[in-house]
């Protein structure tokens, strides 16, 4: 049924990684993807693996869906490691292959970029499973305010984010109900070639619109009806305050970084 | 464990028959309907139309939903098309008839309805409330039904909208002989027009019989949320000063004829 479709792939458990400010995972994912073009070498990539590792087990996530995140990059990953194989250039020929030649540089190339690929979705799909997309959205707002001096519209962003998300589930439902209501007409979705479907569509799409339409329309009133006049002087009512645990946190961060790099300059 | 929408409902429905579906929101009234063109799928039982399990052929969805006609809540929301007239010609193109049939069949939905030919050229959108709802209901009708279920056809109208609907419904009723089933919220509505009432609670009948004899049952209609129309609330209370009338006089009509016979008595 087409209510099945989540979007935003939160995953409700009590762990010390979601409870941490949303700001905070928002750095911290970010210095980590930073970190994961840095490194270069077995003993960096072993690190970084094994403190993602942490992390997850952290987090009590399943393992199963964070592997989800990867399924849908898979073809990715494949055109990834085999265009790595067959265009880098190396004096270690392993196979000739007509024009391609597979050196064993382009193998360890390819498998670097794989597992960096495959580092940065995990992490990042761990900053949305642990963070409800409203908290996100909170947390995107309050890093990008200090971008509202050079004409980022920090808050108008934040409250397209949270109406957008808001409006999925509704507007799911609405197609549900309009796709019912044109099949009660004899409309038939599933039979046809590509441009039979592609017109069975018209019947859903403009009807879907319209709707979208008023109620953006009512929303805006409703909106206004409140005084709402963006982001000047506005108050929250859930206010984002550091806890103990973040401070841990960040150190962790930024031990993390230092890591990495006294690692880099040693070996 | 799975929330059970529908349990233990045996009914069965009779030529020509005008019924009216009452319950509490949520008590499955609109389960039930979409149900009945084989929108959903019950997961025990069987929905009999003349005798025929309606889903035991997959291959015959468009023959079922084109004799059991479902008017979804707030229809004219499905109106899609430039024109009125091809908006109402998308169901019974959808069968595959001839172009003529097509028209015939149109033309004839829209003058059931009361549309005129001044509003075929026109844009759905271009309409007024009754008179969009109206175009919706033909969409259906054109499509020549012989069951036509309908899920709060009143809905969000006005006085005159609603009057007007309710009039062309009981119309179609009695000119073409099909059989309606009207889901309503309005007991003064479903008591002025049905022939026998099935009173939904959650997801089970509470009980079915004729107007009277469910209105008759007042205390259980408000233990369950609903209620016996006004004029029956009068009529109890003229009964409890202690004048002499009928207790179950349940339309405006037949209360003006007793009210008025009563007031000549007085006199």
């Amino acid at each position: 049924m087409i209510r099945d479709i989540t979007i935003g792939q939160y995953y409700m458990v009590d762990s010390p990684i979601h409870r941490l400010d949303p700001r905070l995972k928002l750095i911290a994912t970010f210095v980590y993807v930073i970190c994961l073009f840095a490194i270069n070498d077995i003993y960096t990539y072993s690190f970084s693996i094994l403190v993602l590792a942490l992390v997850i087990a952290a987090s009590k996530v399943p393992l199963k869906f964070i592997m989800r995140g990867i399924k849908s990059i898979f073809i990715i990953i494949i055109l990834t490691a085999i265009i790595n194989v067959l265009t880098t250039k190396g004096t270690h020929v392993l196979y000739e292959l007509g024009w391609f030649t597979v050196t064993m540089e382009g193998v360890h190339m390819a498998a670097k970029m794989v597992i960096r690929l495959i580092m940065l979705i995990v992490s990042s799909s761990l900053l949305t499973l642990t963070t409800t997309p409203i908290q996100l959205t909170d947390g995107i707002e309050y890093l990008l305010k200090p971008f509202q001096k050079i004409g980022v519209p920090s808050h108008e962003i934040a409250m397209m984010m949270t109406i957008a998300l808001r409006f999925i589930p509704t507007l799911l439902d609405e197609t549900d109900k309009i796709m019912k209501a044109q099949q009660a007409r004899g409309a038939d979705f599933e039979t046809g070639g590509l441009m039979q479907k592609a017109k069975s569509l018209v019947p859903i799409l403009v009807p879907l619109f319209i709707s979208a339409f008023r109620r953006a329309d009512e929303l805006a009133m409703a909106m206004e009806a409140r005084c709402y006049h963006g982001g000047d002087n506005r108050t929250r009512m859930n206010t984002m305050v550091l806890q103990k645990t973040d401070y841990y946190a960040m150190a962790v961060v930024c031990l993390f970084v230092v890591c990495i790099f006294t690692i880099m300059l040693v070996m | 464990m799975a929330k059970v929408a529908l349990d233990d409902i045996t009914l069965e429905i009779n030529d020509g028959e005008f019924i009216g579906l009452i319950g509490h929101t949520g008590s499955g009234k609109s389960t039930l309907i979409q149900h009945l063109n084989a929108l959903i799928k019950p997961t025990s039982g069987e929905i009999l139309l003349n005798g025929a399990d309606i889903n035991a052929d997959k291959t015959k969805l468009k023959t079922i939903r084109q004799k059991v006609g479902l008017v979804f809540q707030y229809p004219e929301h499905q109106l899609f098309e430039m024109t009125v007239y091809k908006d109402v010609c998308y169901g019974p193109t959808n069968l595959g008839l001839s172009s003529d049939e097509i028209d015939k069949r149109a033309k004839k939905a829209l003058e059931t309805v009361g549309l005129g030919e001044e509003v075929y050229e026109k844009s759905p959108f271009e309409l007024s409330g009754g008179q969009k709802r109206r175009a919706a209901i033909a969409g259906i009708l054109a499509m020549q039904p012989q069951v036509l279920v309908l899920d709060e056809p009143t809905a969000g109208l006005d006085p005159k909208g609603r009057d007007e609907i309710l009039n062309a419904i009981k119309e179609m009723h009695k000119r073409l002989g099909i059989i309606v089933i009207l889901v309503s919220h309005s007991m003064e509505d479903v008591a002025r027009l049905v022939d026998r009432i099935i009173v939904m609670h959650q997801g089970k009948i509470a009980v079915t019989g004729t107007p009277k004899e469910v209105f008759g049952q007042a205390e259980m209609l408000e233990s369950i949320g609903l209620a016996a129309p006004q004029v029956s609330y009068v009529m109890m209370g003229l009964k409890e000063k202690g004048f002499d009338v009928p207790a179950d006089v349940y339309t405006i009509d037949e209360a003006t004829e007793v009210l008025y016979a009563l007031l000549k008595q007085v006199k």
